[in-house]
């Protein structure tokens, strides 16, 4: 298992660094660089050139990118022209709002998948079944951004029941029980929109994977020594069935990506997905470099996560 | 004359560890086998699983890797020659160990029929089309049968299939892995004797690749007993069965089940002692790592592994 | 005979296709004694699987008619709880497919305990793994404490099917029911399986079902055969009978078709056993498979005779069977009834 874990773990590298260059690369194409958004149009043009060759910006393109990729290490993600600040303090807030959005997501789709993917795979063919079904195909057919778009209408103007935007009330203290509660309020909408949508996948998944176990041969072997048919469920089948799961994690990060920035940008929700739509409105490229590249990296990561699961769980691969 | 040679035969797998997948050691899947079949014979291969006779037919028909030795078919050496002449590849065909899988579920009976002639010959749609059908009626399937796909057979049919595949082009040789072992008795019976009656008709020499003892009595004129890539001992099926020298081939003959009810209690005994006289005698016929010594002549067809004495 | 310790009374198992229920057993009676081993034949598709899964209650969809004596007690209508009790206790099974009988995310040692930790709770720990290992060593694997630990996706076939001979065997059943139990193994080990199977026959005086289609293993091992053509017992006699004065035409084609001394071509049985929805459900099943027979040598509804103590025969046409490659005998004419 610990060789599988280390040689996956160099494959990531790789993945990282083409994943990095590739992002430094359509920053190179973009247009301006760091000074053209800082400089005063009225300084002389002899001065602006010397400031550039000074900051190393007329350097061929992979001494530039060494400088680029060490100035990432030490946390230096360049200059945002529109907000004039550091990219990295503008993303840092962001960055952990949307990391607990995702954390929320994903405790909430499995929440949904786990119990109605047993169920309906358990039950296959039966009333019960249907309904479950039912209802992924409708998750599956409808868009995410009206889906919240609607949850906001309903349980955020109509009912009032949630907040309507921001990730924490005004005036609240840092620190503070309020403070906590609050943001998990503002979470709460936002994270559910986005689990009852994705989680379809899962639960589809999860009911053609117990299907499917449920008539293996060695369920029958289980039932033929004798075992209760609730223990060749929690012995036999869901273990076998929740293994692939596990491997599907890595899809699902890719999936929140996604979804957060629809969602967050319908509940004006300040993460990293309105982040990157706002940037890229106003032609803001150093921050959507950045969040592209945040997004890259949890993506390698998530599958990385999800190999890792993978590896400690199911022998097949753990011997190796 | 002999239509194949095989002179030590080695085909050996890599065995990768570490992070780096470095070759740590081999596993000698075959090594060091050497036989010949003449024209029109069957020679059988019969041994545990995992003994190498798989292995053995593909490094000869090209799908392994030959790590070492040399295969000549009718006299012409085409060992690991990627690119083997078109004369030779189509002289040799395999049949696959199991008719449920070796057929692609979603190619009709002809396209699968067809697939060797497409390679090796230019026939128009008309000619092709009849050539097929001859060939299933060669076979014992309808004709009709060409726009059906391989699940509307039953397991003997689509064996049938597969062979009319390998027969297609004429071919001198024959490999057939277990090509009856997936069948039930009625089928295999099918399946035998007519493998026996194409190879009266069209001459052909079989490499015959079996576990079942009983069937390779039935089909075989020679046979070698396989042991973890070795060979045990060879011989006529005469010698084999009659004359069983090696303690492991004597062990395998007299596992063999008998269908005289009768005979039961003989058998048993008669099992008995011999199993006594391999433990006694295992370290004897093996070397230190368990393998097969290498093969001596005790009559002019029939070689044993015989222990080397000093 | 000694006594009985399975009483199968018309079985009738039906699997659902389309619209219709199709019997795969149709109207069965079997009796298998303690402390005797009753051979299965048959070719693909006669219904011999589901029989035995009807007897281990195994059917999730299938519809189950008729009665099943376990020691006396029916065990068709068995509330799940008590039929847990027996299974992998009283009788168990060997399956036909080792590759995936396995569950493959547990070890080898687990798997077995399983059984013995359902059946006997009572069992420390450590009595548990030695029992396991002990098994192990029965049914002839190399290195027990090593496999104990190991999953079965790192054993060969052969190794899987004797970790699941272990499993069958762990509570010394009464019944054991046996398909296709070396189907996989070399004749070596087949040989010492069937010696394991003989052992717990003769030290447990259990019954044992012994399902195979290698007629020279029921020549081994049954004392009673029944001979199994599209889900209905065409013949059933004693393993002497059956071998030297077989009567029906399906168990005289089996015999031949397997190669023999100086046999120079083998019997072909003609045609397929018919699917499921296609079986012939009117008449002798067997009749489209030997056309040659003249079709009033059939019984209408064909029943077992008995013809002498013991030897069952279904249908008449086996008194003027014989095979087309040899030449049609006078008797067949002198013999035919009014
Ligand atoms: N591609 C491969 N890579 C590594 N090892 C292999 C490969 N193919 C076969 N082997 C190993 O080589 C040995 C011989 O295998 P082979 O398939 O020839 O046996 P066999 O005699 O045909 O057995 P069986 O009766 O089960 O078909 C086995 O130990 C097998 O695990
Ligand atoms: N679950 C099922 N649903 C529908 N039909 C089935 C089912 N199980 C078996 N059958 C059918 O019932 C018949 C008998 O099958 P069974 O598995 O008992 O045959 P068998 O005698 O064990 O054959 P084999 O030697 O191939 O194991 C076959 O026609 C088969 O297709
Ligand atoms: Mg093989
Ligand atoms: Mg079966």
């Amino acid at each position: 298992m610990w060789k599988f874990i280390v040689r996956r773990l160099i494959i990531t590298f790789p993945q990282l660094i083409v994943l990095s260059i590739i992002i430094f690369l359509m920053a190179q194409a973009m247009p301006g660089d760091a000074l053209t958004g800082l400089v005063d149009p009225n300084i002389d043009r002899a001065a602006i050139e010397e400031q550039r060759e000074k900051l190393g910006l007329n350097d061929p393109w992979h001494i530039k990118y060494v400088d680029w990729i060490s100035g990432i290490f030490q946390g230096d993600l360049g200059q945002s022209f529109r907000y004039k600040m550091e990219v990295t303090e503008l993303v840092e807030q962001r960055m952990i709002n949307t990391f607990w959005l995702s954390v929320a997501t994903l405790i909430f789709t499995y929440i949904i998948a786990v119990p109605l993917g047993i169920i309906s795979g358990r039950y296959n063919d039966t009333l019960l079944d249907s309904s479950i079904t039912g209802y992924t195909y409708i998750g599956f057919a409808t868009p995410l951004f009206i889906f919240a778009l609607v949850m906001l209408w309903i349980f955020g103007y109509q009912l009032q029941w949630f907040p309507t935007g921001g990730s924490v009330a005004p005036g609240t203290e840092p620190g503070t029980i309020d403070y906590v509660m609050s943001k998990i309020n503002h979470l709460l909408l936002p994270a559910l929109s986005i689990a009852l949508i994705q989680t379809v996948s899962t639960v589809q998944y999860l009911r053609s994977e117990i299907v499917d176990t449920k008539q293996r041969d060695f369920v029958i072997t289980a039932r033929a020594k004798g075992a209760s048919e609730s223990r060749v469920y929690n012995r036999h089948i869901l273990r076998n069935s929740l293994l692939p799961i596990a491997a599907f994690f890595g899809y699902e990060i890719t999936m929140l990506i996604t979804g957060t920035i629809f969602v967050e940008q319908i509940f004006s929700f300040p993460g990293m997905g309105q982040l990157f739509i706002e940037s890229v409105l106003q032609r803001d490229f150093s921050v959507v470099n950045a969040v592209v590249l945040l997004f890259g990296a949890a993506a390698i990561l998530g599958a990385l996560i999800s190999d890792i699961i993978l590896s400690v769980v199911d022998p097949r691969i753990r011997i190796k | 004359m002999a239509i194949l040679e095989v002179e030590d035969l080695k085909i050996y797998f890599p065995i990768k560890a570490g992070i780096f997948n470095r070759t740590v050691d081999h596993i000698k899947a075959v090594d060091g086998v050497s036989f010949a079949i003449e024209e029109g014979k069957t020679y059988g291969l019969v041994g545990e699983s995992g003994s190498g006779k798989t292995t053995t037919g593909r490094g000869i028909i090209g799908l392994e890797h030959i790590t070492a030795g040399s295969v000549k078919f009718n006299g012409k050496d085409i060992t690991n020659k990627k690119k083997k002449t078109k004369a030779i590849s189509r002289d040799i065909q395999m049949i696959f160990q199991d008719p449920y899988s070796s057929l692609n579920p979603r190619k009709r009976v002809r396209d699968i029929i067809a697939e060797p002639l497409r390679n090796y010959e230019n026939l128009t749609k008309q000619e092709e089309k009849k050539r097929v059908q001859e060939l299933l009626e060669l076979v014992g399937l309808s004709p009709e049968s060409i726009l059906k796909y391989p699940h509307e057979f039953s397991g003997g049919q689509r064996q049938r299939i597969g062979i009319a595949r390998a027969i297609a082009l004429k071919p001198k040789l024959i490999i057939a892995d277990e090509p009856v072992s997936a069948l039930d008795v009625s089928v295999q019976a099918q399946v035998l004797n007519f493998m026996q009656d194409i190879q009266k008709e069209l001459g052909l020499t079989y490499l015959f690749i079996s576990h079942d003892l009983g069937i390779v009595k039935h089909m075989c004129d020679d046979i070698a007993i396989m042991y973890k890539g070795r060979y045990v001992e060879q011989g006529t099926k005469e010698e084999i069965f009659n004359h069983p020298q090696h303690i492991y081939t004597k062990r395998l003959v007299s596992a063999i089940p008998d269908i005289d009810p009768s005979n039961r209690e003989k058998l048993f005994q008669f099992r008995q002692e011999v199993q006594e006289e391999y433990d006694e005698s295992y370290n004897e016929y093996f070397d230190s790592e368990g393998l097969a010594y290498s093969l001596k002549p005790i009559s002019e067809t029939h070689l044993v592994a015989l222990p080397e004495k000093g | 005979m000694g006594d009985k310790l399975l009483e199968i009374k018309n079985l009738i198992t039906s699997f659902r296709i389309g619209d219709h229920y199709y019997a795969a057993v149709d109207n069965v009676s079997l009796t298998v004694n303690k402390n005797e081993v009753l051979g299965i034949v048959g070719e693909s598709g006669s219904g011999k699987s589901a029989l035995a899964f009807s007897v281990m209650g195994l059917h999730t969809k299938a519809k189950i008619e008729g009665s099943i004596l376990f020691n006396g007690k029916d065990i068709v209508s068995l509330p799940k709880s008590e039929l847990n009790g027996l299974r992998g206790d009283d009788m168990s099974m060997i399956f036909q497919d080792p590759l995936t009988a396995l569950n493959p995310l547990m070890e080898i040692g687990a798997q077995i305990s399983e059984t013995l930790i359902l059946h006997r709770p009572q069992m420390s720990l450590k009595e548990r793994k030695d029992h396991v290992i002990e098994l192990l060593n029965m049914v002839g694997i190399p290195r027990p404490e090593y496999v104990y630990e190991q999953f079965p996706h790192e054993l060969s076939g052969g190794m899987r099917q004797r970790v699941i001979i272990a499993i069958a065997i762990a509570n010394r059943p009464e019944l054991l029911i046996a398909d296709e139990p070396t189907t996989a193994l070399d004749v070596t080990i087949q040989a010492q399986i069937l010696d394991l199977v003989r052992k717990l026959k003769s030290e447990m005086g259990s019954g044992v079902i012994l399902i195979t289609h290698d007629l020279g293993v029921v020549a081994e091992m049954a004392d009673r055969v029944a001979v199994m053509y599209a889900g209905q017992v065409v013949e059933i006699a004693d393993v002497q009978t059956l071998f030297n004065n077989p009567k029906h035409p399906y168990t005289r084609s089996l015999l031949n078709s397997v190669p023999a001394e100086g046999q120079d071509k083998l019997h072909v049985i003609q045609g397929i056993v018919p699917a499921l929805q296609n079986l012939p459900r009117e008449g002798c099943r067997f009749a489209e498979r030997i056309p040659w027979i003249e079709s009033n040598t059939h019984e209408k509804d064909p029943v077992l005779h008995e013809i002498s103590p013991g030897h069952f025969v279904r249908c008449t046409c086996y008194k003027h069977f014989y095979f087309p490659e040899e030449p049609k005998e006078a008797k067949v004419y002198g013999n035919t009834r009014g």
